[in-house]
């Protein structure tokens, strides 16, 4: 893997090929908001909060960091009235769902995002699929997966896999940015909505 | 049928297919597109085996049900041959009567023809009629002479020539400068050209390609792809063979709607044809070329329009759009190099192979070669399926092909390119059938052509467009997921007569968002239509929020009563 | 839907769990829709996970995962459809059916169904009751329409 060298916020970055903008920007200290994005899983481009100003070969665009793969003599901006008019719509967006979600909040106040912009949808979920996609891919259960599309799609648990595996695991909760509430409510429920197929294992 | 092994062995099978078929004999063709049949177009053609047999002429007389000619509003369509004399709303109980007056005395039944809606005029002969008239049909123009379940129908109009022409008088590399030179370009909507594509597959370095053609056409209120499709399967076929062989790919997959069963099934009879004439499979006609061609029926969803989301779909999982580096003629579908195509686009390839490029870019504008099939529905007094030149204005297409709209109300916009599409105003129908002219104006070269005339509400037509992708969006991403929601939540309150002001200021706000922020072209796309009328309609929009007035007389909340039919 | 039939639908596709789509859509041409038993042998059988399976059987829109009435009624909501009307023929179908789009009423006898586009708009608003089309409805004709069948 050799090494590329790209500029962030006027900032000269040393990167290894294979890395991504958000990853190139973290280890120079440049700080990128994330939701959707965990180390341990693939990109997923779906909060679009990292999203970045890139110029590449003569080309300027914006991209999501947690995908774009650095270039030798990158250009990146993570910060413009552009993308800050972007983060905080899209923040607003997910207040809809989830107006008191803890994560949400510190990204609140640094983009003065308005809690009461859109109509309230409160589901709990933003849609992150951090829950699905560590189930997935890193406990490879497929326990808690999406379901239907568009704004009707949500996630579920698919009880028999649930009732074998969750509750000795539970690692998904706390990945949850708006506090596990969405994940605890639905496991539960599908729990329990047919109860006389199989027994729940003490809570340890 | 014996394998056909080479150019002479196909023009030997061709010869004998026309030495049984005498030019001048009588043929009733029938319209047998889904529209038609939907019409009753299966029970004429009964009625006219019934009638032919009843007056023992059935020898000297064909029947067939043929490929869509396009004039569907005016179904079941009806041309006899070798004179082209057309029927129009043919229905069982005409039968006798065209059969004694046009088949043996050889008079035209007055009351069946076309009528001049401005002269009174009757018009004998199909291609007399303004609809056709005004059409540049070199895609669909034989439809109403083939019969899509018919291989040697295809043959007999000089199908399969451009196939052996490519695979024996040209190399891959040829066929590809051919099509470069043509200009044609991705008939899907971006306009990618379609030689250039085909040449970043062949040039990738691994070996094993593959070629889609995508017959999807997830858009509501548009049908041409799929007629097209539908009505002449061997065409879209042989270009799909001709690109293979330039491309060396080994397999190819025609991508088609499980909600369009007419389409699947002529084409799924049209490939096991091909197979048994020598078209596909090994050593095909003689050239060492070898190909497959397999159907990947799709399990509905207009987001699978997407070519990440529709590959996904391909390999079985679910249609979500990916974020991707690399194109996919390098890594395609199963991660190998793959060329997908719109239907439309494969099927011009025998064209400009048979004809070559000179003579295709006689049609069209320098930029857009050819010409374009769409449907055009609505308020529209010819609706049906059409093909017109590139650079012909949308007036031309409108007045001249559709006849204007359908009853004296005034036309008030026509949308083009379907939920990732806009309106464009009278004032602006200028506006020519071409790629680039098509974008400077924010429209999409989508396949389907809506005309919208007074009775219509621009605002609940932008809502209906945002609740249809309300549905078919994947959902993945929060800027179309939540966007759409949001803004259909705003258009909800205006046409319920609880609009505030700022909710415009507001609907431009998520759209701009979502245009730059979304993960594919359909959240990109998702505000196009509402962005385009509120430039070009922000008036009506204005009567709802503030007057609590729907100008067209179509939302309940506001005092309507019907929802917009022509009652 | 018995277990045999589904096997040999999956036999046909040589067990690639890659044709679940193709499967899947064979099933519901079948039996109309996609009961959950039916669903436990695809996973099974193609050694996917159940979930996975669900999941796909819930995101496209071909697939029904509720039981489907004697008779499929499907109300085209095409563009075409919705400028002529489509609305009020949706309204006047969920009032004397009793059921909203996606469902089936107690009795079993309807299944109601909204489709994107039939692609017969020059005959719009069009509606498909058991496959067989009715163009040019009016909202006076449901009733009638609907009262053939039992």
């Amino acid at each position: 893997m050799g090494e590329v060298t790209l500029t962030i916020d006027n900032k000269e970055v040393k990167a290894e090929e294979g890395m991504t903008v958000l990853e190139a920007a973290r280890s120079a200290g440049i700080k990128i908001p994330t939701l959707c994005h965990h180390e341990k899983l693939e990109p997923y481009t779906a909060c679009r909060i990292c999203m970045v100003e890139v110029e590449s070969r003569g080309r300027s665009e914006l991209d999501t960091s947690c995908s774009r793969p650095v270039k030798d003599n990158m250009v990146v901006r993570t910060q413009s009235e552009e993308l800050t008019e972007i983060r905080r719509t899209l923040l607003e967006l997910m207040l809809s769902h989830a107006p008191d979600a803890r994560e949400l909040q510190e990204l609140v106040e640094e983009y003065g995002a308005n809690r009461n912009r859109f109509a309230k949808e409160p589901s709990f979920c933003i849609h992150c699929g951090l829950c699905v996609r560590y189930c997935a891919e890193v406990k490879k259960k497929n326990a808690v997966v999406f379901v239907k599309s568009g704004v009707r799609r949500e996630i579920s648990f698919n009880k028999e896999i649930a009732s074998r595996e969750c509750w000795k695991c539970r690692e998904c909760f706390e990945l949850c940015p708006t506090e596990a509430l969405q994940t605890a409510y639905l496991l539960t429920e599908a729990l329990t909505s047919d109860s006389s197929s199989f027994e729940l294992e003490p809570d340890a | 049928m014996p394998l056909i092994k080479s150019p002479e062995e196909l023009e030997k099978v061709r010869e004998e297919i026309l030495s049984r078929r005498d030019p001048h004999k009588l043929c009733i063709s029938v319209c047998a597109g889904a529209s038609c049949l939907a019409s009753g177009a299966g029970e004429v053609i009964a009625a006219f085996k019934a009638e032919l047999e009843k007056q023992n002429i059935n020898a000297d007389v064909d029947t067939k049900g043929s490929g869509c000619p396009g004039f569907c509003e005016q179904g079941p369509v009806v041309v006899i041959h070798p004179e082209e004399i057309c029927y129009l709303q043919v229905t069982p109980d005409d039968a006798g009567e065209i059969i004694s007056q046009t088949i043996v005395g050889k008079k035209p039944v007055e009351r069946l023809l076309y009528t001049d809606p401005d002269t009174g005029n009757k018009v004998v002969k199909m291609n007399d009629i303004p609809f056709y008239k005004n059409q540049v049909r070199h895609l669909i123009g034989n439809n109403i002479k083939i019969d899509p379940k018919s291989i040697d129908d295809y043959l007999a109009q000089g199908g399969y020539a451009a196939l052996a022409k490519a695979m024996h008088e040209m190399s891959p590399e040829q066929v590809i400068e051919e099509v470069k030179e043509s200009g044609l370009r991705g008939r899907s909507g971006s306009g990618f050209p379609a030689g250039r594509k085909w040449e970043f597959c062949r040039n990738s370095e691994d070996e094993h390609k593959y070629v889609i053609c995508n017959c999807h056409e997830g858009d509501p209120g548009s049908y041409a792809d799929r007629r097209l499709t539908e009505g002449n399967p061997h065409n879209v076929l042989e270009g799909i063979i001709i690109g293979a062989y330039a491309i060396g790919a080994q397999d190819a997959f025609v991508f088609v709607g499980d909600e369009f069963p007419q389409t699947v099934e002529n084409m799924r009879l049209a490939i096991k044809q091909a197979e048994e004439y020598g078209f596909l499979g090994k050593d095909i006609l003689g050239s060492g070329f070898d190909l497959t061609v397999r159907i990947s029926i799709d399990g509905g969803g207009y987001v699978l329009g997407e070519s990440t989301a529709l590959m996904a779909s391909m390999e079985g999982r679910i249609g979500e759009p990916k974020t991707k580096y690399d194109h996919a003629t390098d890594r395609g579908l199963w991660a190998k190099p793959t060329v997908l195509n719109n239907l439309q686009t494969w099927a011009n390839v025998p064209l400009i192979i048979n004809n070559g490029a000179a003579w295709f870019r006689q049609t069209g504008t320098d930029g857009s070669t050819g010409t374009r099939v769409f449907s055009i529905t609505g308020k529209i007094k010819n609706s049906g399926m059409i093909e017109v030149p590139m650079g012909m204005s949308l007036k031309e297409v409108i007045y001249d092909i559709g006849g204007g709209t359908v009853t004296d109300k005034k036309f008030k916009a026509i949308q083009v390119g379907g939920p990732l599409g806009g309106f464009v105003p009278e004032s602006q129908l200028d506006v020519q059938v071409d790629y680039d002219q098509m974008t400077d104006a924010g429209l999409a070269m989508g396949p389907g052509l809506i005309v919208a005339d007074e009775s219509t509400c621009i605002v609940d037509m932008v809502k209906y467009f945002l609740t249809f992708l309300a549905h078919e969006s994947c959902g993945k991403c929060t800027p179309c997921r939540d966007g759409i929601r949001q803004m259909l939540h705003i258009l909800n309150n205006i046409t319920a007569g609880r609009g505030n002001k700022g909710d415009l200021e507001l609907l431009e706000l998520i759209s701009t968002v979502q245009k730059k922020a979304a993960l594919c072209a359909l959240g990109q796309g998702a505000s196009d239509p509402l962005l385009s009328t509120l430039k070009h309609f922000r008036e009506e929009y204005e009567a709802h929020i503030e007057e609590k007035r729907c100008p067209a007389g179509v939302c309940k909340a506001l005092g309507a009563v019907s929802s917009g039919a022509n009652v | 839907m018995d277990n045999d039939k589904i096997g040999q639908i999956i036999d046909k596709y040589q067990g690639e769990a890659s044709s679940l789509i193709q499967i899947l859509l064979d099933i519901q041409h079948e039996n109309h829709w996609l009961p959950r038993s039916a669903l436990e042998v695809v996973s099974k059988k193609l050694n996917l996970p159940l979930s996975k399976v669900q999941q796909t059987a819930t995101f496209y829109k071909a697939f029904s995962v509720v039981p489907i009435g004697r008779h499929e009624i499907h109300v085209c909501k095409g563009t075409a459809c919705h400028v002529n009307g489509a609305q009020d023929l949706l309204e006047e179908v969920e009032e004397v059916t009793g059921i909203k789009p996606g469902e089936t009423d107690p009795d079993a006898k309807f299944s109601l169904k909204t489709v994107n586009c039939l692609g017969r708009c020059g005959l719009g608003p069009v509606i498909e009751i058991d496959g067989k089309t009715h163009a040019r409805m009016s909202p006076a004709e449901i009733s009638d329409a609907l009262k053939k069948y039992e």
